[in-house]
């Protein structure tokens, strides 16, 4: 949770995925979006902000015999990334976004990834399509048992609800990471809960990281 | 010389007057990796009903201009799972433990009231009449003053604990409410509850919040809980506990001066996690600057003249 003023407006602090970390520190990466993000992108070089964090869970890692599978939509790079980077070269990456403008840290990405496979909605870099059209079209000539995959994603809803759809049809792993407005980040306010087959669950707390099958879609 | 920052709610005897708002700070626990809570003068834990509550669908709050709605919808793992899942660990600070709870009839809430009181280690209890009555076709308890009365009255029939009433500013007068609580049996008044609020998204055209409407908390809604505080003063002689976008110990102390006994810091809690430990230390150095040797000295005082 990062404070991005100190006024009254906005209020709240703002919720970002740890992007990487470096030798002296960790990197955010956003895209801006409204009034907090841009006050982010105004920000002076050696400017100082306050946060929260880390807080909630990480994606579990994959068993040795298991190849990743990593699913971003857009700025859900921004969550996959570190497990791409520790996954160190192990990891086929369907990277999808609107345009190619919004492939954002596409060289990195290929740098840890193994394979990355690109698309975009408008067909301007990669695939036509989003990350989840083109792993569906991967499994069915890849998938040969349902443990051989673990799938990561993040991205916005409706590309986790179609990727859903598509673990569970081909018995695959699938850990998602959720997003919703969050107030405080530590499990207090109860207000960034999303539906599970076992009752609202806080993505501050339980997740972000969830299972794909626990989530009422 | 250190002032005295002490003050009695009732029968309650608070260390100091900063206590936590009901919603804001969870069953305790959740802060307590961010301060001690054995400094706060109470804790007040999320709101209570006899059976657990799911809450509402997501999405559940949205920012405002200097505040957020909330429609959480009270959701709670119900007052047995608090009793012996998290009364065992707040029972280990010393501070007094003030449980809000609610019903959707008189005889929940009185049920509710009973069972609270039968436990050890409850000091007070606040009651939310910010609720809807089932029975009354869906009113709102805290809304109309003949059935504020009758629940209030049911309510301090059942139980010995210093009985706080929550009040809704969500009335046209809410001095009149203040005196109905009152006279009906409330050792306390806590003022305000939030403001009903909605947001809507120009893009889908549909309010922002799954429910709709929510509660309006935050700065946005500060000077409007002080006036009604300062209302509430002239109109009753219990306590006030007075809250409303609380952020900082000036703000607190607007709400001493407007007439509060003691003051809750509400959704400033989820910006800042010490933010009532500040706030603490804030007033007792506002009153060592102004030469003030006792806090309840300073309460009222803008009434004066």
């Amino acid at each position: 949770m990062i404070e991005v003023n100190k006024g009254t407006d906005p209020l709240l602090k703002r919720a970002f995925s740890l992007f990487r970390k470096t030798g002296d520190g960790l990197q955010i990466l956003y895209r801006v979006r409204g009034k907090g993000t841009g006050i982010l992108r105004n920000m002076k070089e050696g400017a100082s902000l306050d946060m929260l964090g880390p807080l909630g869970n990480f994606y579990p890692l994959p068993s040795e015999d298991q190849t990743p599978l990593i699913i971003a939509g857009g700025i859900g790079i921004a969550s996959v990334f570190s497990l791409i980077e520790r996954l160190a070269g192990k990891a086929i990456v369907f990277y999808g976004a609107r345009t190619q403008d919004d492939l954002l840290m596409l060289n990195e990405v290929r740098e840890y990834a193994h394979d990355v496979i690109v698309s975009t909605d408008d067909g301007s870099a990669g695939r036509k399509g989003t990350a989840a059209e083109t792993l569906r079209s991967f499994l069915p000539s890849y998938a040969s048992s349902p443990t051989q995959f673990c799938i990561y994603a993040c991205g916005p809803h409706p590309l986790l609800k179609a990727l859903s759809q598509t673990t569970k049809e081909f018995r695959i792993r699938a850990y998602v990471s959720m997003e919703e407005h969050m107030a405080c980040g530590i499990g207090a306010c109860l207000g960034c809960v999303v539906k599970t087959h076992d009752g609202y669950k806080r993505v501050c707390k339980e997740g972000p990281v969830m299972t794909a099958t626990e989530i009422v879609w | 010389m250190t002032a005295d920052i002490s003050v009695k709610i009732g029968n309650l005897e608070l260390k100091n007057p900063v206590m936590t708002a009901s919603g804001t700070f969870g069953y305790g626990e959740e802060y307590a990796e961010f301060l001690d809570l054995s400094r706060l003068g109470a804790v007040v834990v999320k709101g209570l009903s006899l059976m657990p509550k799911e809450g509402n669908p997501p999405p559940r709050i949205v920012e405002t201009a200097s505040g957020m709605l909330n429609a959480i919808g009270l959701q709670n793992i119900g007052i047995e799972r608090f009793i012996s899942e998290k009364l065992p660990f707040l029972r280990t600070y010393n501070t007094q433990i003030i449980v809000n709870f609610f019903g959707d009839s008189i005889e929940e809430y009185v049920a509710a009231a009973e069972r609270l009181s039968a436990v050890d280690g409850i000091h007070g209890l606040e009651m939310n009449i910010s609720c809807p009555n089932k029975q009354a076709g869906w009113c709102i308890f805290g809304t109309d003053p003949g059935v504020t009365s009758q629940v209030v009255g049911a309510v301090r029939k059942a139980t010995r604990l210093p009985l706080i009433v929550k009040l809704s500013p969500n009335v046209t007068d809410i001095a009149l409410m203040a005196k109905v609580a009152a006279n009906a049996g409330a050792d306390a008044v806590s003022v305000i509850n939030t403001l009903t609020g909605m947001a809507i998204d120009i893009g889908t055209r549909k309010p922002k919040l799954a429910n709709r409407t929510g509660g309006l908390s935050g700065p946005a809604i500060k000077p409007v809980a002080l006036r009604m505080v300062y209302e509430v003063y002239k109109a009753v002689d219990v306590p006030i506990i007075g809250m409303g976008g609380i952020m900082n110990a000036e703000d607190a102390l607007e709400f001493i001066i407007a007439g509060a006994s003691a003051i809750a810091v509400g959704t400033a809690n989820f910006i800042h996690p010490t933010v009532s430990v500040d706030i603490i230390d804030g007033i007792t150095a506002f009153l060592a600057q102004e030469h003030i040797a006792d806090i309840n000295s300073l309460r009222g005082t803008a009434h004066a003249g």
